[in-house]
């Protein structure tokens, strides 16, 4: 699984780090997310999956 | 279509809990359908999922309706909250001037910033919980927790004494109206609550403290063009009226919800690990909070939505409860489900203005129905659920006052 984000769209809502904080953070100037890890383990694919899902701006891409 | 043809909204409902049943027939046979405004005015509500998702996240669209051609809700000259040209509000509400104005405050919005509030809004709600049991069952669980528990902590992330909630509070629903205010009150309040924030501004800059008041103050008087003076008065205004209204209104829904099915609340009891499902599908399922069900957009191109071509100059509303309840997104939507997966409900918006105060929110409704399941496991609503009543003539709705037992 490849995770990116698309920060210029992200709205700052922390709902992917709720999610999976081992794969997603926020910038602390302005709380625009981060990929902590672009190629994440297994054990983390559905926390992921239900990140990209929860995204109020849809600005997290999966592929896998 | 003759005008007389055209139903007046908001709908009128047999209980205050149950939506219209208008929703569920337009979203299944107009899902984009023309109703009247208590202004007279038209507009376009719009009922499915995946459309009222579109309508609230599509960057295109505007939140300003003080533009040429948009309809107006409220029975005021100034056309309501959304009509009304508003000092400061201009640049950062849409486009480039939004994004910047929206990077400003996140910051103090995080999950990592939020993290401290929660023992601070537990220590708020016990000692207000202290308060109304000490006054004996039945208690107003609306005036006495509802209300002041999101004024306090708003007031206390701001910078705002909470011993002013009654002043902004009037404010609030004056700056609401749909159709019960008059021009004259509603100038009234936008002065009086302009005033009071800037007071406020200048009494922050004399003495600064660890607030979003002092660091947006400093940032704003550093003049380097992100956020101007008018701007500072007007998100401080946003954020008082934002922060206490949709949560103390959304704390009694949450409780007639629950105790109006009191299942529901034994759940919880039962099993605590259940308080976040359990606040997400109060979320979803909520249709009183507010009487449009959801604030609406100015659209300068022409949309399709669902097959039905909707023409540039139009104002539609995307309604919230209807899309929370569409079978094409919900499995089972009128099941109050506390376990249900990928709830994606639209309560809090979509896309750039999904809700700053989100993490806020969901934080206190979490810890007021953790606090009653455990303190008073015993609550039950005074009367019969079919009695509870709404609040009207305003674009936020929510209930009248709510009585409790325990
Ligand atoms: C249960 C409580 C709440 C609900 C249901 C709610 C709902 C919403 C919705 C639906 C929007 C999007 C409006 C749009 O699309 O145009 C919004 C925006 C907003 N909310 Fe909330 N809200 C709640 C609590 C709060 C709190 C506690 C705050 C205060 C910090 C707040 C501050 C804001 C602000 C500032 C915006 C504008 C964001 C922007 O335009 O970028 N809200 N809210
Ligand atoms: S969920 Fe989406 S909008 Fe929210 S912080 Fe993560 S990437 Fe940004």
């Amino acid at each position: 699984m490849k995770v990116s984000v698309d920060q210029d769209l992200c709205c700052a809502s922390g709902l992917c780090v709720m999610k999976a904080d081992q794969v997603f953070d926020q910038r602390e100037e302005d709380g625009v997310v981060i990929v902590l890890d672009e190629a994440p383990p297994l054990d983390q694919h559905e926390a992921v999956r239900a990140a990209a899902a929860a995204c109020p701006t849809l600005a997290i891409q999966l592929s896998e | 279509m003759t005008a007389e043809a055209i139903p007046d909204f908001p709908f009128d409902r047999a209980t205050a809990l149950e939506p219209p049943t208008e929703l569920a027939e337009l979203r299944e046979q107009c899902p984009v359908a023309h109703v009247r405004l208590p202004s007279g005015d038209t507009a376009a509500l719009v009922t499915r999922y995946d459309d009222a998702r579109a309508v609230m996240a599509d960057p295109r669209f505007s939140r300003n309706l003080a533009r040429d051609g948009a309809a107006r809700l409220s029975t005021t000259k100034d056309g309501g909250l959304f009509s009304r040209r508003k000092m400061g509000s201009e640049d950062i509400s849409e486009g480039q001037g939004h994004l910047r104005w929206r990077r400003l405050l996140s910051r103090s919005f995080t999950v990592r910033r939020m993290e401290v509030w929660r023992p601070r809004i537990q220590a708020m709600t016990d000692e207000l919980l202290d308060s109304l049991v000490a006054k004996g069952s039945p208690g107003n669980l609306s005036a006495g927790l509802g209300l002041p528990l999101p004024v306090r902590v708003i007031c206390a992330l701001v910078g705002a004494p909470s011993e002013d909630q009654d002043k902004f509070a009037h404010w609030s629903r004056t700056m609401l109206t749909l159709t019960r205010n008059t021009q004259e009150e509603v100038d009234e309040a936008y002065q009086g609550f302009n005033t009071y924030v800037s007071d406020l501004v200048d009494r922050n800059r004399a003495n600064p403290g660890d607030d979003l008041l002092s660091e947006l103050t400093q940032i704003s008087d550093s003049e380097d063009g992100r956020l101007s003076q008018a701007e500072l008065i007007a998100t401080v205004r946003g954020l008082l009226l934002a922060g206490h209204e949709t949560t103390s209104n959304m704390i009694a829904i949450m409780v007639a919800m629950l105790l109006s099915e009191r299942e529901r609340f034994e759940a919880v009891i039962d099993d605590p690990e259940l308080i976040p499902g359990t606040v997400e599908e109060v979320l979803r399922l909520d249709s009183t909070l507010s009487a449009i069900g959801g604030v609406p957009r100015f659209i300068t191109e022409d949309v399709n939505l669902s097959g039905v071509e909707v023409p540039a100059g139009s104002t539609l509303i995307p309604n919230t409860p209807a899309a929370n309840r569409d079978p094409r997104k919900f499995p089972e939507p009128e099941r109050f489900d506390p376990r249900r997966e990928n709830n994606q409900h639209l309560t809090f918006g979509a896309g750039p203005h999904f809700c700053l105060g989100q993490p806020l929110a969901r934080m206190e409704l979490q810890v007021v129905l953790g606090t009653l399941a455990r303190r008073l496991p015993s609550l039950q609503l005074r009367d019969a659920p079919g009695d509870l009543q709404l609040r009207t003539g305003g674009i936020s709705g929510g209930l009248q006052d709510v009585w409790v037992t325990w």
